[in-house]
């Protein structure tokens, strides 16, 4: 089942017009920013389908703005995102895409710094409710609704068993977990969904199994 | 985990509970949290619609300049003592109308179940609590009933405008709002269950097809039109009436209409209303120019 808590539906407390083009798409926005960790420099955003068509109206780019600058759905400070973007010096280009998608409520964002660069993909589901579907390019399935940590890992045998007896062994239980990798042997990554916040100490640790190159974790 | 309306409405009547107590517990066992503190979310939810009901009734204008206002028109027409829909059935569609005004204004607003049809529960809600007398706890048990029957429509078919049209927001908020209304006027499960049929029948198959892409026209009378149309449902299913198709069958029928539904309807600003002369114009004076050339 998509939606398994009542505040799915009655809620969010929101800054308006729209759940799917304004809530949703702030969620978006900060849960681009909590992957990327940092304040971006820079950020890309590009819309597809009924995004493309009615961001203006909806203020679909000022949520998802506010989002990366990760204001929550009810911050009024969304409203003027674009002046607080600029107060910042953030950069931010907004693109229409006129290719067609599986979901009509989609965005990709790429943000960046001189540090580094992410890109993902979004989907707004309605009601507020959202998923991850792409990170950097690998497909994945992110709600922000648990807990969850990122693994970017060399596609090896043994990687998957290391990462979950290290989380075993600090008695973290795992709800679900997804495997996706761009090729064999190359790049891998998991997604992680636990039942409680993992904390700065495990997440070293994960940091230090041969296999892992980079983790990530979102706070729910 | 109740999946439809059916087990909903058995698993209350065999405990003999309401639905409302069927949607505490579960949220209770789902997010692992005490009664207290699941009543205390949904309490904030409440009070962010008495607050967003109340700004609307003081008169707010949406950026755009297309909404607004309307909400304190009804309460004047009320007050005059001539109206012929009747006092409490338009004090249902002014606070929907109210709320409605504040989210295109920007405003903050509770989603039930989405922020374009966020008017028709705290609508209903605010109008039959006149007669009603409802407890505070009783009004957040009105939240728990609606967001019992969404929860359904959410997970077997859809509350989004881009992915079924208007009758998945509106229509599902309508269907909501009237059977909580039931509940509140001491209706057993069952005719709740009937009244979010009724409702839901005579909303398959609207569009969703905003001006500009704004949640203001029609979005802002749609809502008031869903309060009316809970109201009169849930009058019709507490006099005993009921639906010759089950509520999950007409769920089921909304979520079928909603998938073979044109792009240019769901969302777009390409069909309907939308794509009207007037409508295009509306779009090209806010934007300076005309968003979807090709009709």
């Amino acid at each position: 089942m998509k939606y398994k808590s009542v505040f799915d539906i009655i809620g969010p407390i929101m800054i308006g017009p729209s759940s799917s083009h304004t809530a949703g798409a702030a969620r978006i926005g900060k849960m681009a920013r909590e992957l990327f960790g940092r304040e971006p420099e820079w950020a890309t955003i590009s819309f597809y389908g009924s995004f493309a068509k009615t961001f203006r109206g909806h203020g679909t780019d000022v949520a998802m703005i506010g989002g990366i600058m990760n204001f929550e759905t009810d911050d009024e400070r969304i409203i003027q995102a674009f002046d607080h973007a600029k107060e910042k010096k953030i950069r931010i280009k907004i693109r229409e895409e006129e290719a067609v998608t599986d979901h009509p409520n989609t965005a990709r964002i790429s943000l960046g710094d001189k540090n580094g660069e992410m890109e993902l993909v979004g989907i707004s589901i309605g009601g507020g409710k959202i998923e991850i579907i792409e990170l950097n390019g690998f497909e994945l399935k992110l709600t922000g609704h648990h807990p969850a940590i990122l693994v970017v890992h060399d596609d090896r045998f043994g990687a998957i068993a290391a990462v979950s007896n290290l989380l075993a062994s600090h008695k973290i239980n795992i709800g679900h977990m997804d495997v996706s990798r761009k090729d064999v042997g190359k790049m891998a990554l998991m997604t992680i969904e636990v039942d409680q916040n993992v904390n700065e100490e495990v997440i070293n640790e994960l940091k230090k199994l041969p296999e892992v190159t980079q983790v990530t974790r979102i706070v729910s | 985990m109740f999946r439809n309306v059916a087990e909903l409405v058995e698993l209350a009547e065999t405990s003999n509970k309401k639905i409302s107590d069927i949607m505490i517990e579960q949220e209770m066992s789902v997010t692992n949290r005490s009664r207290e503190e699941v009543l205390a979310q949904m309490e904030r939810n409440l009070s962010v619609m008495e607050e967003a009901v109340e700004k609307g009734l003081q008169g707010v204008k949406s950026h755009s300049g297309l909404t607004g206002g309307d909400a304190v028109l009804l309460q004047k027409y009320i007050a005059g003592g001539k109206s012929l829909s009747g006092d409490l059935l338009l004090d249902a569609v002014s606070k929907a109308v109210a709320t409605n005004e504040v989210n295109a204004a920007m405003g903050t607003i509770c989603a039930t179940p989405t922020a374009g049809s966020a008017g028709v529960v705290p609508g209903t809600l605010f109008a039959v609590q006149r007669k009603l007398n409802p407890t505070r706890e009783e009004k957040i048990r009105f939240l728990f009933t609606s967001g019992a029957f969404g929860f359904v429509v959410a997970n077997n078919a859809s509350i989004s405008g881009a992915a079924g049209g208007c009758q998945a927001e509106v229509g599902s908020a309508s269907g909501m709002a009237a059977a909580a209304i039931v509940e509140m006027a001491g209706g057993s499960p069952a005719q709740c269950a009937e009244a979010m049929a009724i409702t839901l029948k005579n909303m398959l198959g609207l569009v969703c097809d905003p001006v500009a892409g704004l949640v203001e026209v029609p979005c802002v009378k749609r809502n008031a039109m869903g309060a009316a149309n809970a109201m009169v449902a849930a009058d019709m299913s507490l006099a005993g009436i009921t639906s010759r198709i089950p509520c999950d069958e007409v769920i089921d029928a909304m979520y079928k209409i909603g998938q073979t539904m044109p792009v240019a309807l769901r969302e777009t600003a390409q069909g309907g209303l939308a794509a009207t002369p007037t409508g295009r114009e509306l779009e090209a004076k806010i934007f300076g120019f005309a968003l979807n050339k090709k009709d």
